[in-house]
């Protein structure tokens, strides 16, 4: 950047303006008459902790949401958008977090149906190579979505969004899915957009790129808006107590922990996609001690889901040696054996995998903990065991509810995600396999979640967390690996793993060391 | 007229009714909704056809009859599965059940009146093509426009944006309505002509396959139908083709019945049925890996406004 | 205006239990409406049909006979739907099964074959059932084939295959060439509980049905596993629990009931086997497994009812002239609202004004 100096919005007039915005669904309020201004070339950083209502300010910015009060001005008018068709008519542009992309239609197509009016297929498809080559973000309209990576995914969202000529462009969470390599690439267009003259609505939660990359910072809590700022001039953690109100416990950072003997072995696992989509798994290989943390690394995509299928044996490999938990094979073993071996398992989706969404909490609880204890006796349920054992995750992990037995889905993330990471702790297991374990979690319970994994660790048990998020993973493993194409890198000890060497390796470059080391092997 | 022609024409006609109803089928499953009524929506279509046929003396205006009718039901399963977000199959089931009870209703008092089929068209010229004419051109008409019926469903779907718009529903409902198309509306559009060529597919029945009408006589030609769209694995095309083996094989054991092959006759008459468990099998097992059905098949979808 | 729900954070335990009573009187409702239209006093002809039967001892025990295939039935039909299994074929298992269990009774006919007889035909009825029940579930186990065209598609064959038995090798040859066996022995008839009555032991086997699957489904780990795989069948699988043997399973027991009751009903109430031994229980009785919310006691209730509409449909043929398909429709429509009105515990039903008049901004 030349010019580092904010842009000075003081000068020009907003080209959109949300006044005492407000959205209510039922006795719950969203948004709670929120002002934001926007200004032309201007990147605006949307920060806030999940649940604090940025999702439902864009949706209503883009017309999928009727405000219920408050309104909106477009370079001063009021306006009121009947659908996104009428935003995008304005200049409106968004690229979804989860994007809203077809996965058995053609690149071409999706970009097609993210147009409005008459233009003609083949007019699409040539346009599509020019803005595509223009911005330099390659992309072959032929394809069908469901065989391209979550990167090129993303690609189509932007481009599509880029071939309306938006004025303004919205983004949700772009850098989740991308490696930080890629999000630098993403950096650029997004400074290069800014040079054209357009403004940028920046949703984020990853207060560093924000510093970087926004001129103005919106922040929102529990549906208001509490502050304006300039992030430049703000710290990160400035930030983050303004996101979050109060300080956040600092997860106490791990001991110097003895490790013990290996826990979990992984031995040349290859497993072939259950899923018309899936990736294969190829080679992995891995060893985790008792008393150790061992991180995984990679974007979405590539093989994460695939590897807890196997670890858990919610998928069967034939070789019952590639899967050995305290020194007994278990590859051919069901869920609920390993269970009883002392393993212990938390999928990424909380709502319908890690829990029955519409069941009560003292049934999810029997959902993993009939494989052993007293919940079943003789094939009849223990109800009172049941409930005890939501009696006491909820004291210690401090889950918030509004009765003692609710169903899973009435909790918020947070508190759901505490429930199912501690309803495994509390089994007290001796490797616990954990995918994302605070991925769309609010702060506080996240520092929770973080310190029980940490002690876990220090009382002995194997921890093996699989998360997207890598200052998560540097914050809290002893050593991280990444996972690319179904191939799992070699482990990097904590101090050597940095945000650039793993992100070479989430991008699927091979590190010189490891190279060097092959040869010189 | 041969025998081989004789067999062919009979052929057309036993699976028009099984290729209309497919065919609208095939359009709203492409939209996403499982609509399980097909079997009620045609045995009502052939009732109210039958009704208005018989009272107008028009064949025509049978058939528009039987078409309302069909939409009618699939307007109550479309309140239900779109307005109040229930079950599918359930829903699907009931409009069948529903179906079988008003179809009985209606017809009740037409049971045992005859009317004259729909005509066989003789166009000069065309139908005495030796070998070919009768069977290009010597059909009742609706056997011709459910074949045109289906190429200008296939035109639709793969030529026409509004095509598009219906497959991106059927293929992710969150993204459709991300984008800001009105998935209800589009999926409604969509039931109400599967409802319709549902109707159309069950007023044939009785407007031209028979001269009269008796409860039941759609004789699980709607779930066959059901069957059939899976079988085409949702292509238009394929459905065509589907449609004739099954049609052909419905012919052949009446043919087989009739000669007299000492099989006994329920054993041929179980043949379709069969034929359909046998197909369905075979089909599921030969697409490894996955399904070609569109992804969002049959599950709800409320949107957030 | 439009219609718009909104989600409950929580599923609203009191509309489950008073939505099938909102079902019944809506249902009662329209079928005023219907019996208007046709001609007839709605007041007498809802008497007819829902009160009369109620007020002598004949129908009230005609009732019970009635109910007790339809409630078997939906108790193994609510197994499959809650584990999200969808037999649609019961009424093919309900014939197979008394094929099946017949055969006994005629391979044995005016022979000296002792008590050891009615307990085979159960047991052959039941297995039978479950055996035809497993042909949909298996296709759809192995090969993926959707079990709900293929039970149904199975109903057909079993319906042919009956009349074959009885136009052919079965017919009675004393019988005036009509399609049916000759009435089984005693030994082979499933025994009237009060001597001259028609209330028969099925009733009570029913009712110990009834009892079972509630122990089952509120009390059992297997019962959980069959919630659990209908409801979220990801979490099922993390569980440990297996979906394809849940299916199997769901489906031979329902299987199982499907033919225990059609050989009771043939050795009990019928006598003989003939074509037309079922009015459609296989299908009123999955308005049954509905109307009872899956839930067994619910569907015995649910099962007493139906039977009702039943009596009162043929007492309204004879005393009012309405057709018998009324009671068709009449349970079709019950199905739609207690449908509809199942999704009021999920959702709260709003009304909203139309979409906000659009108005262009100033470009």
């Amino acid at each position: 950047m030349l010019d580092p100096a904010p842009a000075t919005p003081q000068t020009s007039h907003p080209l959109l303006q949300t006044v005492g915005l407000t959205k209510r669904y039922g006795d719950f309020l969203a948004n709670d008459s929120i002002d934001i201004e926007i200004f032309p070339r201007e990147i605006h950083a949307l920060l806030g902790e999940n649940g604090a209502g940025k999702s439902t300010l864009v949706k209503t910015i883009y017309g999928l949401v009727q405000p219920s009060a408050g309104e909106l001005r477009w370079q001063g008018a009021p306006i009121k958008l009947s659908g996104p068709a009428e935003a995008r008519s304005l200049g409106i542009g968004m690229v979804f977090q989860h994007f809203s992309l077809f996965d058995n239609l053609t690149v071409a197509e999706n970009v097609a149906l993210g147009l409005d009016g008459k233009e003609p297929f083949k007019a699409i498809s040539a346009r599509l190579a020019d803005v595509a080559r223009d911005y330099g973000l390659p992309l072959d309209p032929s394809r069908e979505v469901w065989q391209l990576s979550v990167g090129e995914r993303q690609r189509i969202e932007i481009v599509r969004a880029l071939m309306q000529n938006p004025k303004f462009l919205i983004l949700d969470e772009p850098t989740a899915v991308l490696t930080p390599q890629e999000a630098d690439q993403l950096f650029v267009v997004l400074e290069r957009l800014k040079a054209e003259g357009r403004a940028i609505l920046y949703i984020s939660h990853k207060l560093d790129e924000v510093k970087r990359l926004c001129d103005t910072a919106t922040i929102l809590r529990g549906g208001k808006k509490v502050a304006t700022c300039n992030p430049k001039r703000e710290t990160a953690a400035s930030l983050a107590r303004m996101m979050v109100g109060t300080e956040i416990k600092e997860v106490k950072p791990p001991a110097e922990r003895r490790t013990t003997v290996p826990r979990l072995v992984v031995n040349d696992l290859n497993l072939a996609p259950s899923e018309l989509h899936g990736i294969s798994l190829r080679n992995i290989s891995f060893e985790l001690k008792g008393g150790e943390i061992l991180g995984i690394a990679g974007v979405a995509g590539n093989g994460q889901d695939e590897l807890f299928a196997a670890l858990s044996g919610e998928r069967l490999v034939k070789e019952p040696g590639t899967i050995i938990i305290d020194g007994l094979a278990c590859g051919h073993l069901s869920i609920t054996q390993r269970r009883k071996m002392g393993a212990a398992f938390v999928p990424e989706e909380r709502l319908g995998h890690g829990t029955a969404p519409r069941m009560r909490l003292s049934e999810n609880a029997l959902l993993t903990g009939h494989a052993a204890g007293d919940m079943v006796r003789h094939g009849f349920i223990n109800a009172a065991a049941t409930l005890r054992t939501v009696d006491l995750t909820t004291e210690t992990f401090d889950v918030r509810k509004a009765k003692r037995d609710p169903e899973a889905a009435s909790l918020s993330g947070g508190n759901l995600q505490k429930f199912v990471v501690g309803r495994e702790i509390l089994r007290g297991p001796a490797v616990l396999v954990v995918n994302q374990p605070t991925w769309g979690v609010d702060a506080g319970a996240a520092a929770i979640i973080r310190q029980a994994l940490i002690d876990l660790a220090s009382a002995g048990a194997a921890v093996l967390v699989t998360s997207q998020d890598l200052d998560e993973l540097i914050e809290i493993a002893d050593r991280i690996a990444v996972m690319f194409h179904g191939h799992l890198s070699e482990a990097l000890p904590r101090a050597d793993a940095t945000r650039e060497k793993l992100g070479l390796l989430m991008g699927g470059a091979t590190l010189e060391k490891e190279a060097a080391h092959a040869i010189g092997a | 007229m041969l025998l081989v022609e004789a067999i062919i024409l009979s052929v057309l006609a036993a699976s028009t009714p099984l290729l209309l109803a497919a065919t609208g089928e095939l359009v709203t499953e492409r939209a996403g909704v499982l609509n399980l009524g097909v079997e009620g929506m045609m045995i009502v279509g052939a009732a109210c056809g039958f009704a208005g046929a018989w009272m107008s003396g028009s064949i025509i205006i049978g058939a528009l009859c039987g078409i309302v009718a069909g939409m009618l039901m699939s307007v109550i399963f479309a309140f239900m599965t779109l307005g109040l977000a229930v079950n599918q199959v359930a829903t699907g089931l009931a409009l069948t059940i529903l179906g079988i009870g008003l179809s009985g209703l209606i017809g009740a008092r037409f049971v045992g009146e005859r009317i004259t089929t729909a005509p066989k068209l003789a166009i000069r010229g065309l139908t005495d093509i030796p070998l070919v004419g009768r069977i290009l051109f010597g059909e009742d008409a609706f056997v011709y426009l459910s074949l045109a019926l289906i190429v200008a469903v296939w035109w639709f779907l793969y030529r026409t944006r509004a095509g598009l718009v219906l497959r991106a529903c059927g293929d992710n409902h969150v993204s459709a309505h991300a984008l800001g198309y009105p998935v209800l509306r589009i999926r409604l559009l969509a039931v109400l002509f599967g409802g319709g060529c549902a109707g159309l597919a069950g007023a044939y029945l009785p407007l031209a396959y028979t001269p009269f009408f008796i409860p039941g006589m759609t004789a699980g030609r709607g779930w066959i139908a059901l069957a059939l769209v899976v079988f085409a694995s949702w292509r238009p095309g394929r459905l065509v083709i589907g449609a004739y083996l099954f049609g052909a094989v419905t012919i052949l054991q009446l043919h087989a019945q009739g000669a007299g092959v000492g099989i006994p006759s329920q054993f041929m008459s179980a043949l379709p049925y069969l034929a359909t468990v046998i197909v369905l099998v075979l089909l599921s097992r030969a697409r490894t890996g996955g399904s070609t059905a569109p992804a969002a098949l049959g599950t709800v979808f409320v949107p957030d406004r | 205006m439009q219609l718009v729900l909104e989600k409950r954070a929580e599923r609203s335990r009191t509309i489950a239990l008073v939505s099938p009573l909102i079902a019944i009187g809506l249902t009662l409702v329209t079928m005023s409406v219907l019996f208007a239209v046709l001609g007839k006093n709605p007041i007498t002809a809802l008497g007819v049909y829902f009160i009369a039967p109620l007020t002598d001892g004949y129908s009230l025990q005609e009732i019970a006979v009635k109910a007790t295939p339809l409630v078997m039935i939906a108790i193994g039909l609510s197994l499959c739907y809650l584990a999200n299994a969808w037999n649609i074929g019961a009424e093919g298992q309900f014939l197979i099964g008394a094929v099946a269990g017949s055969w006994i009774a005629v391979k044995t006919q005016g022979t000296e074959a002792g008590h050891w007889v009615l307990p085979a035909m159960l047991v052959a009825g039941a297995a039978a059932g479950a055996l035809y029940a497993l042909i949909p579930a298996l296709c759809r186990v192995k090969f993926g084939a959707s079990e709900i065209l293929t039970s149904l598609m199975l109903v057909y064959v079993a319906d042919l295959l009956l009349d074959y038995l009885v136009r052919g090798p079965w017919r009675d040859p004393a019988g005036f060439n009509f399609p049916t066996t000759a009435e089984f022995d005693p030994v082979a008839t499933v025994p009237v509980l009060i001597e001259g009555g028609r209330l028969h032991l099925g009733s009570i086997i029913a009712l110990v049905v009834v009892a079972a699957a509630f122990v089952l489904l509120d009390r059992t780990i297997k019962g959980f596993e069959i919630r659990v795989v209908g409801v979220a069948p990801r979490a099922a699988r993390f569980g440990g629990f297996n979906a394809n043997q849940l299916i199997l399973l769901t489906f031979a027991v329902s299987g199982a009931l499907a033919g225990l009751a059609g050989i009771i009903e043939v050795a009990g109430p019928i006598g003989h086997l003939q074509p037309g031994i079922s009015p459609g229980y296989g299908f009123t009785a999955i308005i049954v497994a509905f109307l009872g919310r899956l839930n067994p006691v619910g569907i015995l209730i649910a099962g007493l009812f139906l039977a009702l509409t039943f009596i009162g449909g043929e007492q309204a043929q004879i005393t009012m002239k309405i057709p018998l398909d009324v009671t068709k429709v009449f349970q079709g429509i019950l199905l739609f609202y207690v449908l509809a009105c199942d999704s009021l515990i999920l959702y709260r039903f709003k009304l909203v004004s139309a979409a906000p008049q659009v108005q262009r901004a100033a470009r």
